[in-house]
Formats: structure tokens, sequence, C-alpha cells
């Protein structure tokens, strides 16, 4: 009679299956997304360039994501699709991180109770608006729950220490040096309070913004010498370029090699100069 | 659409190993495609159709203009009609044939190509593009048999090889390579006959951007369906302009002065010679 089943309470099952996700989500790098005066900002600890722990969802919708790789790439990927068919069918302005951000909580939480592993992620769906009051950044977690965060979000391994830090020194009148900066400080910090930091450098680093100021796809990767002008504490740049590299290639990564005369970041539609329309649509 | 807030996202959005749009609509949603949808058999209807396209190279790039004007028999459906349209940011596609269809089939191609450049991070190559372009054609041969076809042409700045290139197709979706320039749609004869004598090798920007106003100029003296300057209204062709700094329309009054300096310059020479 080995293969007796035991009786499981409902509480004891959820606790397993919570910690069993924490522990997943913990063995990882942090990820950090706040917002600054220009948009909202996502570092990650990330040595690989390709594997992305931050991406694009839509023109004004970013997600960020810590845990297991193949099973938060294909959130991702769900959620890009879920971006674009709303946008087909009714129009990209249409396309909100709210939707999106209920309906990865609905798929955790399906996911969480009825599976027979939970998900070991943590995501964040970040949507710049057209005013600092209007960001939106979302979190979720494993189970499925949101929480709708004003400001600042970090997750990963060592997310609760970062986490009151930022409580301190966060302000929404950082500017992108300064908040860049911040969180590689912080993404640095040894957990253990030990005195072990380090001092992250830019090719450790998977940086990206959302820049309020771009019209249409607002999503940029930041590298190269860009990012290690952010990163210095002597050079003054502080905010990204108002226009894209020169160097022909993928229109999402800033590095700032040299810079085109002007931003083309295609309109699918010729958009008339006129009154009200500097700002893309609603501005 | 069947997704709604507050239910989990279905089996198609977490499916993985397709990066194109388009067969991700084909498994969750078909009738949103318009090849999809079944039309009664043996009947024909009338509706807008959109006429002339030309496209140019030039040294560095490529040029591509459509004149406005939508008809529907012998009326003018629509003077101020978009039929050139920025595909992505090193591409752009022009239509000819029915509109309401063709636009249709552009606005899939954008989200398609944009779409798998969110999912890959990569930008797809220009053949992969066109050859995209092809199979929404092939697919809607269906709808083109009864009466309702979409020509488009297709025009790109080429990363690798730096230089900007045109494709063609035809209804059944077959997809073929120009050089040089090339036009589609009603006054496409026309507009091929003027720029074999305008265009010559090394133009620069600005030169393309007259041949290609001068061929619509030329295929609206000749074909009713290809709408002229409409100097009244002040409705000038749409300019698209590809090189490598992307794809950008070229300003209303930058065009204006284009066109008005075609017309000056036929005044008393109507057919151009020189």
């Amino acid at each position: 009679m080995t293969n007796m089943p035991f009786y499981v309470s409902p509480e004891q099952l959820m606790k397993d299956r919570a910690d069993f996700a924490r522990k997943g989500i913990a063995r990882g790098r942090s990820v950090v997304v706040l917002s600054y005066d220009g948009g909202i900002a996502f570092v990650a600890e990330n040595p690989s360039r390709s594997l992305h722990k931050v991406s694009e969802i839509y023109d004004r919708i970013a997600f960020a994501a810590v845990g297991k790789y193949n099973e938060f790439e294909n959130l991702r990927v769900a959620g890009v699709r879920y971006a674009d068919l709303r946008g087909y069918s009714y129009d990209r302005s249409d396309v909100a991180a709210r939707g999106l951000a209920n309906a990865y909580a609905q798929t955790l939480g399906t996911v969480f109770t009825q599976e027979s592993k939970p998900y070991e992620v943590e995501i964040v769906v970040a949507e710049v608006g057209r005013t600092p009051d209007s960001d939106q950044i979302y979190r979720l977690t494993y189970d499925g729950s949101v929480a709708d965060e004003h400001g600042f979000v970090a997750m990963g391994g060592a997310a609760d220490p970062i986490d009151a830090a930022l409580q301190e020194r966060w302000t929404e009148a950082l500017t992108l040096g300064d908040a860049l900066a911040l969180a590689v400080e912080l993404l640095g910090k040894d957990p253990t309070g030990n005195g072990g930091d380090r001092q992250l450098t830019a090719d450790q680093l998977e940086v990206a913004v959302l820049d309020r100021n771009r019209p249409r796809r607002t999503f940029r990767r930041i590298a190269g010498p860009l990012l290690d002008r952010l990163l210095s504490p002597v050079d003054p740049t502080s905010d990204v370029p108002h226009t894209d590299d020169a160097s022909p290639g993928h229109h999402d990564v800033l590095t700032g090699d040299s810079a085109r005369e002007q931003s083309t970041n295609p309109q699918t539609q010729r958009t008339e100069p006129g009154p009200g329309n500097e700002g893309g649509p609603g501005a | 659409m069947t997704d709604r807030s507050g239910r989990r996202l279905s089996d198609a959005f977490l499916a993985s190993g397709s990066s194109s749009f388009t067969e991700f609509v084909a498994a969750h949603d078909p009738g949103l495609l318009p090849s999809r949808r079944p039309l009664p058999v043996g009947t024909t209807l009338d509706a807008p159709h959109g006429t002339t396209i030309v496209t140019v190279t030039y040294a560095g790039g490529v040029v591509m203009a459509g004149d406005r004007r939508a008809t529907m028999g012998n009326l003018i459906a629509n003077r101020d009609m978009e039929k050139v349209f920025i595909a992505d940011e090193y591409s752009a596609v022009g239509i000819a044939g029915t509109a309401g269809i063709a636009i249709e089939l552009v606005r899939l191609f954008q989200v398609e190509l944009e779409h798998y450049e969110k999912i890959e991070g990569a930008l797809m190559s220009l053949e992969g593009k066109a050859n995209r372009l092809a199979s929404m054609i092939r697919s809607n041969l269906g709808l083109a048999m009864q009466g309702l076809s979409v020509v488009p042409m297709f025009a790109g700045y080429d990363l690798h090889d730096n230089v900007g290139r045109i494709f063609s197709y035809d209804v059944t979706g077959g997809c073929y390579e120009e050089h040089d320039h090339h036009s589609v749609g009603s006054g496409s004869l026309f507009a091929r006959g003027s720029m074999k004598k305008t265009w010559r090798p090394g133009l620069d920007r600005s030169g393309a951007v007259e041949v290609a106003v001068e061929a619509l100029y030329d295929a609206a003296d000749d074909d009713s369906a290809t709408g002229g300057p409409d100097v009244s209204r002040r409705i000038w062709p749409t300019v698209a302009c590809l090189d490598p700094d992307g794809a950008v329309f070229l300003l209303q009054d930058d065009v204006a002065a284009v066109v008005e300096g075609v017309v000056a310059a036929r005044t008393g020479n109507p057919g151009g010679a020189r």
C-alpha cells in the first residue's frame, strides 16, 4: 500500500508551489525598473547581448522579467502577439498596459493553480504616458497577483534591499543619468551587507528606456559609448539623444556613435504637421 | 476577437516557434485575414480601385510616388487617398487594385514586419520582406479571381548591398525584382514610357523625385483613372524616400514645388520634349 495518496491541504499545496517559484526566481540576477524625468528606464544585470530580460512590446509598452528564461520568453512573445493583434483589429492607441497586465495575471494565475508546476518568473509591464502622471508600471508575480507600482520596481534575487534603498532615494525628478547611476549602484550592492559591493560595468548591463518624447515607438536599448557616457559621473550626458543612430540597422539601439539628421521612426501614415499634431495623437 | 481582458491568454498566444503575425492570426482568429473570409461565388462588385504607383532608384536609395485618385467605374471615388505606405524603417509599399483589400493587406504587412522585428530582435532581410508580401498576395488569389485583385509594388533599401531595390508582383503572388525604375497600375504604361526617357543612372534624390512626379504627370495625361496635379485643391502626389537614414515621406510643400515646376515646364510644351 505504498502508493496510497496522502492528503495535502490546499494551504500546504499553495505554499509549496509558492516556495518552489520563489526559490527559482531568487537564483537569478535582479532587474530594476524606474521612472525618470523623460520616461521609464530598465536596468538589468545581464552579460548576454542576445538573450534579453527587457524587451519592447508595443509603441509605449515594454516588458522586463526575471526567472526562467524559457518561461518569460514565452510570456513576452504572447504579449507581443496580444498587443499586435489588438492594435491591428482596433487601433494603435487602443493597446494599453492594463489590459496586457490583466491577461498576464490570468495566465499566471491559471498556471499556478492548475499546471503541474508554476512559472518561476516575475515580470513588469510598463507603459510610458504623455505626462509622468500617466506612466503605469505593473508588477506581476508567479501566482498571478498584480501590483500597480508608483515610480520604481525591483525584482529578482536580491530585490528587497534594493527596494528599500529605492524607497529612500528615488525621486520623480531624476534625470536618466542619475536614475541609471542609482540603479547600477544598487544592483551591485552585496545583499548580505558584508561590504562585498561590486562596480558593474556597461558590458554587464542591459539598459533600455521608454522615451516619453519620441513619436510612435518609444522603446530604445542603450549600448556602446552612449551608455558609458550616461554612467560616467564626470560626463555631462544625462539623457538619450532625440534622434536615432545614423549607422543603418536596427533602429531600437542607441549607441551615440553618430546621429541621424532627423528621427524617422516610421509613421505608418503620413502625419501632417499642424497644431496639436507635434507629439502624436492626444498630445 | 475572442480574447477579452480578464481571461487567460489562449494556447495560440503561448505557442512557440512562429514569429509571423499572419500565421498567429490564422491560428487564433482567421476571420481577421482577408483571404480567410468566404465570398459568394460568381458575383462581382464595383469597389474603389487605386491607380498608378511609380518607383525610381537613385544613387543611394529609392523613391516611391503615387497619385491620389481612387476610381469606381467612371467615377472618382476618392481624390486624396494615400496609396504609398511606409512598411517599416527601410521599406515602402505602393498599392494598385481594389483599395479596401489592398489597404488591409498593407496594414497586415506592416504589423507582420514589426512583429517579426520585435519577436526575433532583428530586422528581416529585404528579400524576406518581399517574399512575405508575395505570400500574402498569393493567399488573396481567391478574391483576385472574383475581381478583387491587389497588385502592390515593394521598394526598400538593402542594408547588405547598400542599394535601393524594387520588387513587383502579379496577382498570383509572383515576385520579380525590377531594375532602375518601375510602375504599376492603370497608368503604368505611360509612366514607364516617361521614365524610360527621363531616368538616367546616377540621379540624386531630388532628380529621382522629379522623374517620379513627371512620370505621374504623363500617366495622368493619358489615363483617366490617374489623378493629375490638383492645383485648386492643392492635392499633390505622395512621395516616400528610402535611404540609409530610413524611410520618410516628403513634405507636401516640397512635393508642391516639384509638381509646380513640372506643370510650368509643360506649359506650351505638353509632351515635355527637351
